[in-house]
């Protein structure tokens, strides 16, 4: 019994990245909702875990983290013989596997987030896009995705030869860019266009959109 | 065969690694790439970071990019001499640097970058600064500088009792900001305040600061 328990919700993309590592990793764990709308997040309770106040927070036992990055890192380590490898046991390896997550976190997140929120969770709540932001932003996350086309060209992964966390952790903005007018970006650019539709059809990943479907 | 580091020293990006290559006692040979000559656009630069950006790291065979992913291979590769920056023999200790050198990453830098760019790299191309981005980043800088006085109200330093690479990685952006007219944010914080001084009080920080003259001239 790993005594795993991730504090948040399927529709989170941070959390959503913490969950897609556990079912590729095949681990039980308990999902502990958060309900954001009811500010769930900025009680003392959840605070004692992420004092940020974001979702989501994990606990393996006594350990306790947050930052979805530092959980699924610890997770692809302290299970690696478990499920599907995330990492790679080689050096050299994993130091490439290092650059692209960082690349993830540095660059493209920064213009992907953005994107999501004003396309895809601003629709949800309720309010209005911003289109001078999209345009802002779609041109920003253009430049990144020519430097992916090129990467993709020489390597079937962002990672390397094989599926790892560099490549998981776009999984949950892209998913959602893909359901908006952005997805032009991604369809655009034929080896973008290629691994989007072979990590989005992984089964850890359709888990989740099929969680979020049911509740 | 030495590590190559393709950078400038009043970089913070690559302060950030050189700091790094310090604490661990690493050799190293930093090759300078002139931005101002757009250096960092030449086709044999861009082959080796295509987003053309410093610093690089050259090890043999493999080429790195983004400092923190350099910095982070640094520390691993060498996890047996100088500073344990890593913690790799606890994996509790080990997470929590993780969980700290995201927060920097996530939280802490695109809050002060923003800032630094607006006050030192703007004038530098001849343009304005922009306040009002400096006054809207200056309020998230102070959030996250808040939950950073509680935390560091607990343990010493960022991710625990010990020093790691967490709060390294926190040094080049820091170095610069007080040199700006908001270093209060800093030092009106007393458990901040003091877990800068200790920090910049290490020899390896301090060699990386000589080369970071960046606002000397304003």
């Amino acid at each position: 019994m790993t005594g795993i328990k991730v504090h948040g919700n399927t529709l989170s993309t941070a959390a959503a990245r913490v969950l897609a590592t556990l079912y590729e990793k095949d681990l039980e764990f308990e999902l502990v909702p958060i309900d954001m709308r009811a500010g769930e997040h900025k009680t003392e309770a959840f605070l004692a875990l992420n004092p940020f106040g974001q979702v989501p927070a994990f606990e393996d036992g006594d350990l306790q983290l947050f930052e979805s990055r530092a959980i699924t890192q610890y997770i692809a380590h302290e299970y690696a013989p478990k499920g599907t490898p995330l990492i790679f046991p080689d050096s050299k390896k994993m130091a490439i596997l290092s650059v692209w997550t960082e690349v993830e976190a540095q660059k493209f997140d920064p213009a992907a987030s953005k994107l999501t929120f004003e396309l895809a969770i601003k629709p949800m709540l309720g309010l209005v896009t911003d289109f001078a932001v999209v345009e802002e932003f779609e041109a920003k996350l253009g430049i990144v995705l020519d430097v992916y086309e090129t990467r993709l060209g020489r390597s079937k992964y962002l990672g390397g030869d094989c599926f790892s966390l560099a490549d998981l952790h776009h999984l949950p903005t892209t998913h959602y860019l893909m359901g908006t007018q952005t997805k032009k970006l991604f369809e655009c650019r034929p080896n973008v266009s290629a691994w989007v539709a072979d990590i989005t059809a992984r089964p850890a990943w359709k888990k989740i959109v099929a969680m979020r479907n049911t509740h | 065969m030495v590590l190559k580091l393709h950078g400038l020293s009043v970089s913070t990006n690559t302060a950030r690694v050189v700091a790094c290559l310090h604490e661990k006692d690493v050799e190293f040979e930093l090759v300078l790439v002139d931005l101002f000559a757009c250096g960092n656009k030449e086709p044999s630069f861009l082959a080796k970071n295509p987003f053309g950006q410093i610093p690089v790291l050259e090890d043999g065979g493999i080429t790195l990019f983004e400092s923190r992913a350099i910095s982070s291979y640094v520390a691993e590769k060498f996890k047996e001499s100088g500073t344990d920056l890593i913690r790799h023999e606890s994996l509790e200790e080990a997470a929590l640097v993780k969980v700290w050198t995201e927060v920097e990453s996530q939280q802490y830098h695109p809050a002060i970058c923003p800032i630094i760019y607006e006050f030192f790299g703007k004038p530098v191309q001849g343009l304005e600064p922009d306040q009002a981005v400096i006054d809207a980043n200056l309020v998230k800088l102070e959030k996250v500088l808040d939950v950073y006085e509680t935390k560091l109200s607990s343990t010493k330093y960022l991710a625990g009792d010990f020093y790691s690479l967490a709060d390294l990685h926190h040094f080049p952006y820091t170095f610069y900001f007080m040199k700006t007219p908001w270093g209060s944010l800093i030092n009106d914080r007393p458990h901040v305040k003091a877990w800068w001084e200790d920090i910049t009080s290490r020899p390896a920080l301090n060699k990386v600061a000589e080369g970071m003259t960046f606002g000397e001239n304003q």
